[in-house]
């Protein structure tokens, strides 16, 4: 806990499997369940190499000064050949971007292999938003041969046996068989409507995949597997990119030469070449003294740097003043500012270990004029017998159209685009409704009842009154400018919030009397 | 105030006994009905101790109305044996009598008569014994006289069940004398009125001693919402520490101040309709500093003023959209763009509690709105340390002096730090608020010098309400189906107590 607390998890459940199953369906099912300890952490959502086991004990074990962190390397094929991804103009109109990787002589166990398809749905959820920016395709490089293409047809062109499937489908037959699979439905509006759907070959015509739908039967990892070909598909390339580093940082740890990824070389539709995994190493200078200052600590240039390297930051005095050069690995995209790096040197310091100041900021401080004469008027009110109530912003248009006798389109109202009930479609033109409402859902208290409420209403720009007694109302007039209206309400609006006894309203404006 | 009369009798009759007396017993012998006694014992009550009333239940056993009936006259079963002569009684003719149906099955499983069915002129019945004793009779009698306990429980239930004998509860008290007893009764005074001070008549008087265990009678006044009254005292106590109030009276923001402006990437999450409550009207915002929107735009795709940017296309459009704000750090933005114009730099510190809104999954902790309090300081040369020093004298203004930090991630601030406060309650450090300094991606495209730092915190009013006030359910805080009574009922606000 302590050690999640300092280093920015949260520790949120210890828990084993018996005792999900016990609660869930009761202790009768869980009784062959496994007992051994799971640890539920949640993990910043910026840092996506700490979304697997491997990479969340790679970096503690780092920070506990266990491990040094481990360099990643790429390297190209023993035998001379690099795989190729062949990118075709087809795909520029739905899905534009892809990159590609190997990891060399894996050795899968069940835990490494769940963990490895894990990491993939927390990829896809997290900074692939759900499939739509990049989609991941795994598969096992001694099942296809390359080059590959990666290209986009006609949904009726395409036709493979699709994973965990027993025939082949077309991709228009894809779609409809889907729409009723509790995970891969939502991904379907990504493509559905477009012209063409994304799809990649081999030198055989196997299907690899169909992004970001589904694999391929054929190309499927299984324990077996000792060589992974790895192709991600985006429309955001600048991701695509982060999360192929992500999983060949992760996953090369079980390769036969650990740490090291294969290259893969990618083609665009205008002849250009790109070789991936990036895998790059930035290199950033900064001061101690910068350091220091921001984080409001005195630690000496090689301190510093110590401190950095258990962040997996990798980090030397220059030897120039108090000058640190930084290194920042793949595994870390978050770093995108010193001020990165200026938090994780606090983090090593530990948050709790500095000193805290009070800074010498002198200000007079003033009151927001309108907020000033609220909370006056919220007294006075009060101590002349009237309630205080609170209701919400957000209500139906029938609250401040129908309900009040107008017509929506009277109202200066603004309305929303994505309410979940009626209750949020517009914002309150008024504050009538809502002191209504309250009293409806309080008609048991005795009487009489006197509320008021002073807040902000929301009109859109320009407006007259169906909603009191003929007769019995008056505009409010101050200096010659209408600041609102009282009077005593039309039954019929008594009628329409359930209510039964007569009732007067008062209602103005405060803002010309600041 | 019961018949003094009766009352005077009463405590008379008390003042002879010694030990006590049961006011049943007291009732029967005055001749008097039992409420009437119970009367005199309630209103005697009310003068003090001048007796002492014990409540007391007892059982006893009564005949009902048809028990009655059958105690005069005899059972069904006895009075159709009684009603057949010698040469019998056609069965037709026995059943027209009142008592004949019940009595006829009885009195035949007591086999005291029997039936010929194949007589002339239909089914006749006869005695089958000389005589009979009437068992049941004599029960209810003994019943009667007040000697049930003579009937073991089997023949009181086979009674009961026959509804010729019920179980009454009796009701009684079992008076004694009081400290104060007397057999005079002297009228209390309830209220000092201005006659007997004039007259000084107050005296010779006796006052009627206060019923504290009633309740009073609740004046007229208004009230004040408990959520309110909590914002009263926080805004007390920014400005108590210097914090200027910020202008927050737009519940309506374009993306561009409240994601944009913050550094917040266009695909960010919190940016999808599933969290934010977008306007179909008015759709779009027109209104933007045009140099500065340039720099923004450079920043997030990318980069510049010493970051690598987020490295993606950024849109206007996007930029444009109109939402209900999602926090009021909208605002610090807009308030921090101002700052950055002056022609010199003076330092700031500013707060705002105000309504923000969330499209979000609801619950008993949450709503679509809820009241956001921000604190924001700018300054040159702004540590952590001095962001943990503010929050400190914060937090020790609402009473709570132990506070731990923990490393958090929003998009805009750069270090982040969640607060932790110790609940002494609940045995555990509990999260208390959320800060962190601005983002230099954030602060310099305004045009804030570069040795300015901004450090802000937050949290949420609600749960310190909640909290204060101990309510579990937000919705009886806030909206229109919350009780008026907890208003009216909710005590004043001492957030440091």
């Amino acid at each position: 806990d302590e050690l999640c607390f300092e280093f920015g998890l949260e520790l949120d459940e210890i828990t084993s499997e018996r005792e999900i199953i016990s609660k869930e369906q009761g202790d009768s099912k869980a009784s062959d369940a496994s007992d051994v300890i799971l640890y539920k952490i949640d993990v910043p959502a910026n840092r996506y190499d700490l979304l697997c086991l491997e990479g969340l004990v790679r970096g503690l074990q780092v920070f506990k000064n266990k491990l040094e962190a481990p360099r990643y390397r790429r390297l190209s094929p023993d035998s001379g050949e690099s795989q190729r991804l062949i990118i075709t103009k087809e795909t520029a109109a739905v899905r534009p971007h892809a990159v590609a990787a190997v990891l060399r002589n894996i050795t899968f166990t069940q835990e490494r292999y769940d963990s490895f398809i894990e990491l993939q749905e927390k990829l896809h959820q997290n900074i692939c938003r759900s499939r739509s920016l990049v989609a991941i395709g795994t598969h096992d490089l001694d099942t296809i041969s390359g080059p590959f293409t990666y290209t986009a047809k006609a949904p009726g062109d395409i036709c493979f046996r699709p994973l965990n499937q027993t025939k082949e489908y077309t991709a228009t037959q894809l779609m409809s068989l889907y729409k009723t699979d509790s995970h891969l439905r939502h991904y379907l509006p990504i493509i559905e409507d477009k012209p063409v759907y994304p799809v990649i070959y081999d030198s055989n015509d196997i299907v690899l995949s169909m992004p970001p739908i589904i694999n391929g039967d054929h190309s499927k990892i299984s324990l077996k597997t000792k060589n992974v070909f790895i192709e991600c598909t985006a429309t955001d390339l600048t991701k695509a990119k982060i999360v192929l580093d992500m999983i060949v940082t992760m996953f090369s740890e079980y390769c036969a030469q650990p740490f090291t990824v294969e290259q893969a070389e990618v083609v665009y539709p205008d002849g250009k070449t790109c070789i991936y995994p990036e895998l790059a190493y930035r290199k950033e200078k900064l001061s101690g003294e910068f350091i220091n200052k921001k984080v409001g600590i005195r630690e000496s240039t090689e301190r510093i740097a110590q401190l950095l390297t258990r962040m997996c930051l990798l980090s030397q005095p220059t030897g120039v003043g108090d000058e640190i050069e930084v290194e920042i690995p793949p595994t870390r995209p978050d770093v995108i500012h010193a001020c990165d790096i200026m938090e994780d040197a606090a983090i090593a310091y530990g948050f709790n270990n500095i000193t805290r100041t009070t800074p010498h900021t002198y200000t007079v401080a003033n009151q927001f004029p309108l907020n000033k004469l609220t909370e006056l008027l919220r007294q006075d009110l009060a101590a002349a017998g009237f309630t205080e109530a609170l209701n919400f912003a957000l209500c139906s248009q029938e609250d401040i159209a129908d309900k009040l006798g107008k017509k929506i389109s009277e109202t200066r109202a603004i309305h929303i685009s994505n309410p979940k009930t009626a209750e949020f479609q517009v914002a309150r033109t008024t504050l009538l409704p809502g002191l209504l409402k309250t009293i409806a859902a309080n008609r048991k208290m005795p009487l009489p009842l006197k509320l008021f409420e002073i807040s902000d209403v929301v009109l859109k720009d320009e407006s007259k009154d169906s909603t009191f007694f003929p007769g019995r109302c008056a505009e409010i007039f101050v200096r010659g400018t209408s600041v609102g209206r009282l009077g005593v309400l039309h039954p019929d609006v008594i009628g329409r919030f359930e209510l039964t006894m007569p009732c007067s309203a008062l209602e103005m404006d405060l803002e010309p009397f600041l | 105030m019961a018949d003094t009369g009766v009352v005077e009798t009463f405590l008379q009759r008390i003042e002879k006994v010694d030990g006590g007396a049961d006011s049943q017993e007291v009732a029967a012998s005055l001749g008097v009905d039992h409420q009437v006694i119970v009367g005199a014992v309630k209103s005697l009550q009310t003068l003090g101790d001048v007796i002492s009333a014990e409540l007391r239940s007892s059982k006893h056993w009564e005949l009902t109305e048809e028990g009655t009936e059958i105690a005069e006259q005899g059972s069904h079963e006895a009075r159709v044996f009684n009603s057949i002569p010698l040469e019998g009684l056609p069965q037709a003719e026995l059943m027209k009598l009142s008592f004949g149906k019940i009595g006829f099955s009885k009195a035949m499983s007591n086999k005291w008569i029997r039936v010929d069915k194949s007589h002339d002129g239909g089914p006749r019945i006869f005695r089958t014994v000389e005589s009979i004793h009437d068992q049941v009779r004599e029960k209810l009698l003994l019943a009667k006289r007040g000697d049930a306990a003579r009937l073991d429980e089997k023949e009181k239930n086979e009674l009961k069940k026959r509804k010729l004998l019920a179980e009454v509860t009796v009701k009684s008290y079992w008076i004694t004398k009081g400290n104060s007893f007397s057999t005079t009764v002297t009228k209390q005074e309830t209220e000092l009125t201005p006659e007997m001070i004039a007259s000084g008549s107050w005296k010779e008087k006796k006052f009627k001693p206060y019923n504290f265990e009633a309740m009073g009678v609740a004046p007229d006044c208004g009230h004040l919402h408990p959520l309110m009254k909590v914002r009263t005292q926080f805004r007390q106590i920014f400005l108590e520490m210097g914090f200027s109030e910020m202008p927050t009276n737009n519940f309506i923001e374009s993306s561009f101040w409240n994601f944009d402006s913050l550094f917040q990437p266009q695909q960010h999450p919190a940016r999808d309709q599933h969290d934010t409550f977008f306007l179909s009207d008015p759709s779009l915002a027109h209104h933007f500093p045009m140099d500065y929107l340039e720099r923004v735009k450079k920043v997030h795709s990318e980069g510049g003023y010493g970051s690598q940017g987020y490295k993606y296309d950024w849109k206007m459009e996007e930029a444009q959209k109109n939402i209900l704000r999602t926090h009021t750090t909208a605002v610090s933005a807009r308030m921090l763009y101002k700052l950055a114009q002056q022609e010199k730099f003076t330092p700031v510190k500013y707060f705002s509690i105000d309504r923000v809104f969330r499209n979000e999954t609801l619950d008993a902790t949450h709503l679509a709105e809820f009241h956001q309090i921000e604190g924001v300081v700018a300054d040159y040369g702004l540590t952590l340390g001095d962001l943990m020093g503010v929050l400190h004298q914060f937090f020790t203004k609402l009473g709570i002096t132990k506070l731990r930090f923990k490393p958090a991630y929003n998009p805009y601030t750069e270090p982040s730090m969640e607060v932790f406060s110790y609940h002494e309650g609940l045995k555990k450090w509990v999260e208390v608020g959320n800060s962190g300094v601005f983002r230099p991606e954030m602060l310099l495209p305004m045009g804030l010098p570069e040795d300015v730092s901004v450090i802000a915190w937050g949290l949420s009013l609600e749960r310190p309400t909640m909290i204060k006030y101990g309510i579990n359910n937000i919705r009886e805080l806030v909206g229109h189906k919350v009780n008026l009574q907890m208003v009216y009922d909710s005590p004043i606000c001492r957030l440091d107590s």
